[in-house]
């Protein structure tokens, strides 16, 4: 094992990793202003790709597919948030369950629309090479995704750091009862985040529609990855999500090379450790 | 006084319902139980299933030689606990003569024992598991098999790549029994013949990124042999070889449901020249298989997968053993033994049975490529047959209490002598 | 109503059962078998999080656990198939309680979603040993018993016995249960539910109620385990996914949390939907999916717990049943309704 081989892995596990920040950072910030965690994460996921792919067979363009399967994916969301969930209002334990409704419709609506066979995103000609260092081949589509995930995540945070409606979104994530006190529509901000998580989810999917593939079955897989992310990072937190998303990618990649026999456990064991020793995660907040 | 048309009409029907009213089973029915994952993830598996043994029905109109076959398909949900439940409400409630179906070899195993306690006859029409019908074959006496076990296709193809040029080989299989029982089978075979299996890697199912295991592959193998399962995977492994720039560098080879036409559609140009062993091929120039495919592809709009072809045998089978008893239902004792003494010609070719219930038929040696085929209008992507091996038994050509007594594949056994 | 005539109804309700069970369909026999199963599994989760306001995502741990162990002492030692099988239901249940006391320890230490998510990935956990540990799990081939267990004369593998066995089972993990919500023991349990903060100034263990609650439910969960392998005679890794450990809550939640009769309900109509009306009709999921999503919008208190509420007259004094569930919100003031019984 050279240089050579260390090397592809940490970027196997960087590419991975960024795809699950877009998952991540999503399910993150819906329970950092909403408190819930949405089990209806990896069917967005899902949902994303499946409607990206209808997009390219409908106008052949794939740059289109993205921002178009995204919106709708957060439309959505919105309107999960605002019809199903509001009504509920602190009911959080209810609220969690009701996303698991939707999963089973999202997954027999999947089935009947689209079919039960795998698909894929092809990505466009000048993404399917690789750049070729020496021996080592980086596939594009893999750097296409961290510069993707890196731009977004930079994106996020200045909005929330740099931007009124950022600040708005960051003192009801600390504090819903005295946002409200100030005057903000703690609802609102509710429902626009639900929406954002949604998008980030569903971009995940068309990206990595190019990447994993699409095919039934693949929202129930992708949630607990999306869940370790933000078990990991904590939840809330935008940089949070960033690392536990490169954490998650290196260990499921290294776990996978160096003990293939247990690669289910080396997952989910460290995350019981760490959530016993930190239970809100590494930058969690409660 | 307003009546709730609703619970009027609802109670009523519900009350039926659950008493289970069955309608009473005629002397000259065939009641076929199949049991199918339709809903979940392999609802597609389900559905090319279904279909095939639909269009045989259909063509001849669900009559088979003087009986009027009811198909009553059971879901699955690609759970064991799920079929046995649909299995024991088919067989107790619904009355059917026998079990068809079960996809995953998991639901095979939790079937069988079912046909063995309720003394049904048991179809298995996909479910591979080399056991069912070797080691564990005396368990099961109403388990017969129309399709295949796991290591059948790869006992010639281990022989015929070690004859082709192929010396060195690096394994990618999925991590559970039906991959060791196609790589064992492989591996048995090929280095028998003085190839060289030098790496074993096994991904668990469902993986859909490969790299950890693709950047492990040892440079001086000549060949790779891919056999992903689940999910992603059948697309993603052979795009994820070619970006790394494996392949075509390294020949392509792998198991036949790698390239089966239940994925090939989707694959790109990364396939081609892939070659892999299966018992269907819908390449096929026979005028049997041209056939069938041409009239698959017209009613449900896709190239038959070997699930289909298989769905439709088994079909084809139960007709031409009802052709023997005349349309009267024999027993499942009778049954199997008469199933068992029948020779047929199948879209796939003749198909034969062992004394333990499983086929004998021809294997073929495929080679993807691109072209036109049979007056289709595009060129696209076939198995083109390359070679046939005649009548090949799930023992191909070691004796079978020889083979019996050594253990049945796993991820151990054989051992990786020449791993390095 | 009150204790007697809860009783005399529950006691009612399962003789007729037992008498009309064996006239219907043997299909709807072998459903009601399982469906038993199910509900001591979901009476379990209830005595969490109906009593003492805990959700957990992992109960499905618990029951993989007892029908693996069921079915390992079966196939590879050949136990548990004469009378032996009631100390493998002891084992089941003792198995159920261990893991529980040792997941507990972890568990916990977190709260709410957390709480959710650690045991989520605990279940995760067992769910990756019984797929990866083949030469003792069989893997992804699952493990096929032998045979149901035969206890003298009475052969288990006739249906009608086991569903008789199953439902003494039952009735009594559902005595057992009440006997324990409604001691002493299980009030507090309530009082932690509805007021933690207050009921440590009290003075009590608040740690080690809930630790002890944790186990208790682990035990009968192990219990539902053994019960289930027997059911269908096989074991595979399906039955420790998520989505049994969500199935198990949902029921819960569907029948009325805090009611333990709720997760019986809720047992009822999951599977009789899933089971039943996918025999009937393809596209049973959008039905399931319609019934999660209206019955946790309209009935917060699930369907007993709104029953309940219906028939209750004015507030009585005299031994009043636990009340369905309100949570606590995020800030800890409890603005629902307050205090102890």
């Amino acid at each position: 094992m050279d240089a050579r081989f260390w090397l592809l892995q940490v970027f196997n596990g960087v590419s991975y990793g960024a795809l699950l920040f877009l998952l991540g950072s999503g399910l993150s910030l819906i329970f950092g202003v909403m408190r819930i965690v949405n089990l209806a994460h990896g069917s967005f996921f899902l949902i994303g790709a499946y409607i990206a792919l209808s997009v390219i067979r409908f106008t052949g363009s794939w740059l289109l597919a993205i921002p178009l399967a995204a919106l709708v994916i957060a439309v959505i969301g919105m309107g999960i948030e605002r019809i199903f969930m509001r009504p509920l209002g602190g009911d959080h334990l209810r609220q969690v369950l009701l996303t698991f409704g939707f999963v089973l419709l999202f997954q027999q609506g999947a089935l009947d629309i689209w079919g039960g066979d795998n698909q894929f995103i092809n990505p466009p000609k000048t993404l399917a090479h690789s750049l070729v260092l020496g021996d080592i081949h980086l596939p594009f589509y893999r750097i296409f995704i961290i510069l993707v995930a890196a731009a977004i995540g930079l994106v996020l945070w200045l909005a929330l750091d740099r931007t009124r409606v950022g600040a708005i979104v960051r003192a009801t994530v600390d504090d819903a009862e005295m946002a409200r006190g100030v005057g903000i529509d703690t609802s609102r901000v509710s429902m626009l985040t639900f929406g954002l998580g949604a998008l980030l989810a569903g971009l995940g999917g068309v990206i990595g529609g190019g990447f994993l593939g699409i095919y039934p079955g693949q929202d129930l897989e992708v949630l607990p990855l999306a869940f370790a992310v933000v078990i990991i990072g904590g939840m809330g937190s935008l940089t949070g999500a960033a690392i536990g998303a490169i954490v998650v990618g290196l260990l499921d990649n290294f776990g996978k090379v160096l003990f293939p026999q247990a690669s289910y456990f080396t997952l989910y064991a460290p995350l019981v450790l760490l959530l016993a020793v930190r239970p809100t995660g590494l930058f969690g907040r409660e | 006084m307003r009546i709730n048309w609703l619970r009027a009409a609802g109670f009523p029907a519900i009350l039926a319902a659950l008493t289970g009213l069955a309608a009473p089973a005629s002397a000259d029915d065939l009641r076929i139980g199949f049991l199918m994952p339709v809903t979940g993830p392999l609802a597609q598996i389900a559905k090319d299933s279904v279909n095939g043994f639909r269009m045989y029905l259909d063509d001849h109109k669900a009559n088979f030689h003087g009986a009027t076959v009811k198909l009553i398909v059971g879901d699955t949900e690609a759970k064991p606990p799920t079929a046995v439940l649909q299995a024991e409400k088919l067989i107790k409630q619904d009355q059917v003569n026998m079990l068809v179906g079960g996809v995953l070899a998991s639901e095979g195993y939790a079937l069988a024992p079912v046909s063995t306690r309720e003394k049904v006859l048991y179809i298995s029409s996909v479910a591979a598991s080399d056991d069912l019908t070797q080691r564990d074959a005396a368990k099961y006496p109403y388990f017969v098999r129309t399709s295949w076990t796991s290591s059948q296709p790869s006992h010639p193809f281990g022989e015929w790549a070690c004859q082709n040029g192929i010396k060195k080989v690096a394994v990618i299989a999925a991590d559970y029994a039906f991959g060791y029982e196609v790589v064992g089978g492989f591996q048995q075979s090929f280095e028998a013949c003085g190839g060289k299996i030098i790496q074993k890697l096994w991904p668990p199912i469902g993986t859909s990124d490969f790299s950890p295991y693709i950047s492990s592959i040892k440079p001086d193998a000549d060949a790779v042999f891919i056999l992903p399962v689940g999910g992603p995977g059948p697309l993603q492994l052979p795009r994820q070889l070619q970006q790394a720039g494996i392949i075509p560098q390294k020949k392509l080879i792998g198991a036949g449901t790698s390239f089966d036409e239940f994925v090939l559609p989707q694959m790109g140009d990364e396939v081609i020249g892939g070659i892999s062993p299966l018992q269907w091929s819908a390449a096929l120039q026979t005028p049997e298989a041209v056939a069938f495919v041409k009239e698959y592809r017209t009613k449900y709009g896709k190239v038959p997968s070997y699930f289909s072809e298989a769905n439709y045998t088994t079909a084809l089978t139960i007709d031409k053993v009802m052709e023997e008893t005349g349309g009267k239902w024999p027993g499942s004792e009778e049954f199997i033994k008469k199933l068992t003494a029948l020779k047929i010609d199948a879209p796939r070719g003749p198909i034969s049975f062992d004394d333990l219930r499983n086929p004998v038929q021809d294997i073929y040696i495929r080679k993807v490529e691109k072209t036109k085929l049979d007056g289709y209008p595009q060129a696209e992507l076939w198995n083109t047959v390359i070679k046939t091996y005649p009548h090949v038994s799930q023992f191909w050509t070691y004796d079978k209490n020889q083979y019996l007594k050594q253990p049945v594949y796993s991820r151990d056994y054989p051992a990786c002598k020449n791993c390095e | 109503m009150n204790r007697r005539r809860k009783m005399l109804t529950g006691l009612v309700a399962l003789l007729v059962v037992a008498a009309a069970m064996p006239h219907t369909t043997p299909f709807l026999l072998m459903l009601f078998t399982r469906i038993l199963i199910l509900a001591i599994l979901a009476m379990s989760l209830d005595l969490l999080l109906g009593f003492t306001g805990i959700a957990s995502l992992g109960h499905a741990a618990f029951l993989g656990l007892g029908a693996y162990m069921t079915a390992i002492l079966a196939v590879r030692y050949q136990f548990g198939l004469g009378w032996d099988f009631w100390l493998v239901a002891g084992f089941g249940m003792l198995l159920g309680a261990g893991t529980a006391a040792v997941f507990a320890v972890f568990a916990l230490r977190a709260r709410g979603v957390y709480f959710l998510m650690i045991t989520l990935a605990l279940s995760q956990c067992v769910w990756g040993l019984a797929y990866r540990w083949d030469t003792l799990t069989g893997g992804d081939n699952g493990l096929n018993l032998p045979s149901r267990p035969v206890l003298g004369p009475i052969q288990l593998g006739n249906d009608t016995a086991y569903f008789y066995l199953v439902l003494a089972f039952f009735s009594a993990s559902l005595l057992l249960l009440y006997v324990f919500v409604e001691s002493p023991f299980g009030r507090s349990l309530v009082g932690i539910r509805e007021h933690e903060s207050r009921m440590r100034m009290l003075g009590y263990n608040v740690w080690l109620h809930k630790y002890i609650a944790f186990i208790v439910s682990g035990a009968f969960a192990g219990l539902a385990g053994v019960l289930w392998a027997h059911a269908s005679s096989e074991v595979s890794p399906q039955d420790v996914t998520l989505t049994t450990s969500v199935d198990a809550l949902l029921m819960v939640v569907l029948g009325g949390p805090g009611t333990l009769f709720g997760g019986v309900l809720g047992a009822v109509i999951v599977l009789l939907l899933r089971e039943y009306l996918s025999t009937i009709v393809p596209w049973w999921p959008y039905v399931l999916g319609a019934m999660y999503i209206v019955a946790i919008s309209y009935l917060p208190d699930g369907l007993l717990g709104t029953l309940r509420q219906r028939w209750r007259p004015a507030p009585v004094a005299d031994a009043p049943s636990p009340e369905p569930l309100r949570r606590e919100s995020n800030k800890g003031f409890n603005i629902n309704q307050g205090g102890i019984k």
